[in-house]
């Protein structure tokens, strides 16, 4: 009791918690449940709640009444092409960069010395420490009629091979830099460190005794990637795919400095909610990928790619 | 006999270091022979090399007369139990036993019922539907033992499998393992630091030392005969007396080593009897282990030898009291170990 009497306050204050620890819990807690609940969840409410009102054509008025019309709206021809465009680009975008990221996590963490592993860890890292604005601009720049990469078919006497891509309907355009397959190699660089990292985590907790039980077995390599590898690391692909796929939904900026004249999904949300003026179709259309993402997780479940968590 | 394994002047280094440094050795079929030696001293790079995780820098090793130094490790025909078992932990434990018949081809239904056969073999019916998360470590172990078995490999590589256990567990396991081999008939070669383990389970064992093998032979051969000073110390407790003290006590400068359950204890007023050795000293330390009680007596001649002594009829009392006595140890000159560096 002497020792207790003698207490500094912040001694007092550790020993109150201590014998209280749902008190201690709660003031843990509050700050990241006012964060997640009120400033987080409660706007996406709002932005649920919005999505179900409606804009009056005649009078430019938002009309506070709950419909369906507004949803009805993304039905339209235009609207379905840009949310068919935007999936179909994080897409593609999410598969190149597996198959990007995989050998390049496989290699870090299975084969690589702890010095090559410190390198290339940093090297996937640090694009991620400059302005996503002044690298996408910087491929702007690469991607021009008058840049590296024309420069180096014309190197090669290939200028006729780049001009019948670019010429190839769908993905081609006047130059890399405004075409669907310039955002695409934009896309997939941006993003790329994301599907790298949870791979490689993945990855990293597979022990390699695994593979060397299964080689002992009788699998060849291929084998062995197939039975244990893969399905292990299906997790990490998973989560990496989670932010490529909804990264590449919501970005507005690489479509709009990289692309033509046809909206993405986050194009179509800025000038709905800025220049029309049309806050139900923006919400609308944000609740796509979010509708998307949870088909997307609820096919991944079902696959198993949770069960090796 | 015929020859399971030959390892020929083999050698394995990591940059500078030779973890297996030129070894030659024969094991032959049927055998259970253990790897024995502390950490790093090459016997688990050795047994890796016949798995094929990892390839001789020099040398060859043959696998039934079949030159495998350069195979892949699915084209050898052993199989490992893993120090942490290695068990996938996305496949239930019957398609972890039968992930070697599935490699096969094997149809299904065969698969399930040979693995029904090795999980009641190694006493654990009813748990192929388990995933191994839901095994006790003990349980994890068996099913890599089923695991490795069930392509009936003609050897069995097995690297220190039951460190993970708990004393008892181990013990058991031993017996357990070594009914197993017999049962089946194939060759077990063991990597273990662990001595009494080695003893308790070997045909024959080669203990291992700076990537050197240090002594081949039986594990009485190996406790009564130690070739070297290591294998002295590393099996049981070493009691290695040399130079002048040698000298005083035998009468002969050669080193030799004496076993602590060979010496007796007695009152240094004894007279010393026919045929025997003594030397005097102090006892320093009494441990009582409960079946028998070790004295660590320091010699007047210098240095210390340790005694092991059968609580037949003396109580911890009776032990303990002799700490800081005078006594004179005794042993049969026969129980001498004359020890070459």
């Amino acid at each position: 009791m002497q020792a207790l009497k003698n207490a500094s306050l912040s001694q007092r204050i550790s020993n109150f918690l201590f014998l209280r620890p749902r008190l201690f819990l709660a003031l843990l807690l509050l700050p990241p449940v006012f964060w997640l609940g009120v400033v987080y969840l409660g706007s996406l409410l709002t932005l649920l709640v919005q999505s179900f009102y409606y804009l009056d054509g005649f009078t430019g008025q938002v009309v506070r009444k709950f419909t369906l019309i507004t949803y009805g709206e993304l039905l339209t021809r235009s609207n379905l092409d840009i949310i068919g465009r935007t999936a179909g680009m994080a897409a593609t975008v999410t598969l190149a960069a597996v198959l990007l990221a995989f050998p390049l996590a496989y290699y870090t963490t299975k084969h690589a010395s702890p010095r090559s592993k410190a390198i290339l860890y940093l090297s996937v890292m640090l694009p991620l420490w400059s302005s996503y604005l002044v690298r996408v601009y910087a491929w702007k720049l690469i991607l021009s009629k008058e840049g590296i990469v024309s420069w180096f078919f014309n190197q090669l006497s290939l200028s006729w091979l780049l001009e019948g891509i670019l010429q190839l309907p769908a993905i081609g355009g006047p130059s890399l830099s405004i075409s669907p397959i310039g955002l695409f190699v934009v896309f997939v660089y941006v993003w790329l460190p994301y599907m790298v990292l949870p791979i490689q985590a993945a990855l990293e907790r597979v022990p390699g005794s695994l593979l060397e039980a299964s080689e002992d077995l009788g699998a060849n390599s291929l084998r062995t990637f197939l039975h244990i590898t893969l399905p292990l690391a299906f997790p990490g692909v998973v989560a990496g795919s989670i932010f490529t796929f909804s990264l590449t939904l919501g970005d507005f900026i690489v479509p709009s400095v990289l692309g033509n004249s046809s909206f993405f999904i986050g194009q179509a949300v800025l000038s709905h909610q800025g220049t029309s003026g049309n806050i139900p179709l923006a919400a609308a259309l944000t609740t796509v990928p979010m509708a998307i993402m949870a088909v997307y997780l609820i096919i991944a479940r079902k696959l198993g790619a949770f069960e090796a968590l | 006999m015929q020859t399971a394994i030959s390892f020929i002047h083999v050698s394995r280094h990591f940059g500078e270091v030779k973890a297996v440094d030129d070894i030659s050795l024969d094991i032959f079929d049927g055998e259970f022979f253990t790897l024995l030696g502390p950490s790093g001293s090459g016997k688990t790079t050795s047994l890796r090399m016949v798995a094929g995780f990892d390839r001789p820098s020099q040398g060859e090793i043959f696998l039934h007369g079949v030159n495998v130094s350069q195979l892949p490790p699915y084209e050898r025909a052993v199989n490992t139990v893993f120090q942490d078992y290695a068990l996938f932990p996305h496949m239930t434990v019957a398609d972890n036993i039968s992930y070697g018949l599935m490699i096969k081809k094997v149809p299904k239904a065969e698969r399930l019922r040979r693995a029904d056969e090795m999980l009641e073999m190694v006493r654990l019916p009813n748990l192929g539907g388990r995933k191994p998360s839901q095994l006790s470590g003990g349980q994890r172990q068996r099913v890599a033992l089923a695991r490795a078995l069930i392509n009936k490999p003609p050897v069995l590589l097995l690297d220190e499998p039951l460190g993970a256990l708990d004393l008892k567990l181990r013990q058991q396991m031993q017996i357990e393992l070594k009914t197993i081999q017999q049962q089946v008939g194939i060759t077990f070669v063991y990597v273990t630091h662990d001595q009494e383990e080695a003893l308790t389970m070997s045909d024959r064992l080669a203990v291992f030392n700076h990537g050197k093998i240090e002594q081949v032979g039986s594990p009485a051969e190996i406790y009564e005969r130690p070739a070297t000073a290591f294998v002295a110390g590393f099996v049981g407790i070493s009691n290695l007396i040399s130079g002048s003290a040698a000298q005083a006590i035998s009468g002969s400068d050669e080193a030799f080593a004496v076993r602590p359950e060979k010496i007796h204890l007695s009152n240094d007023e004894n007279p010393v009897p026919e045929g025997m050795l003594a030397t005097d000293g102090v006892v320093r330390e009494v441990i009582y282990l409960g079946m028998y009680t070790r004295y660590i007596v320091e010699l007047d001649l210098g240095g210390e030898l340790t005694v092991a002594h059968q609580n037949l009829e003396t109580t911890s009392m009776d032990v303990l009291a002799a700490r800081n006595q005078r006594v004179r140890l005794l042993w049969n000159r026969s129980h001498m170990r004359p020890i070459g560096d």
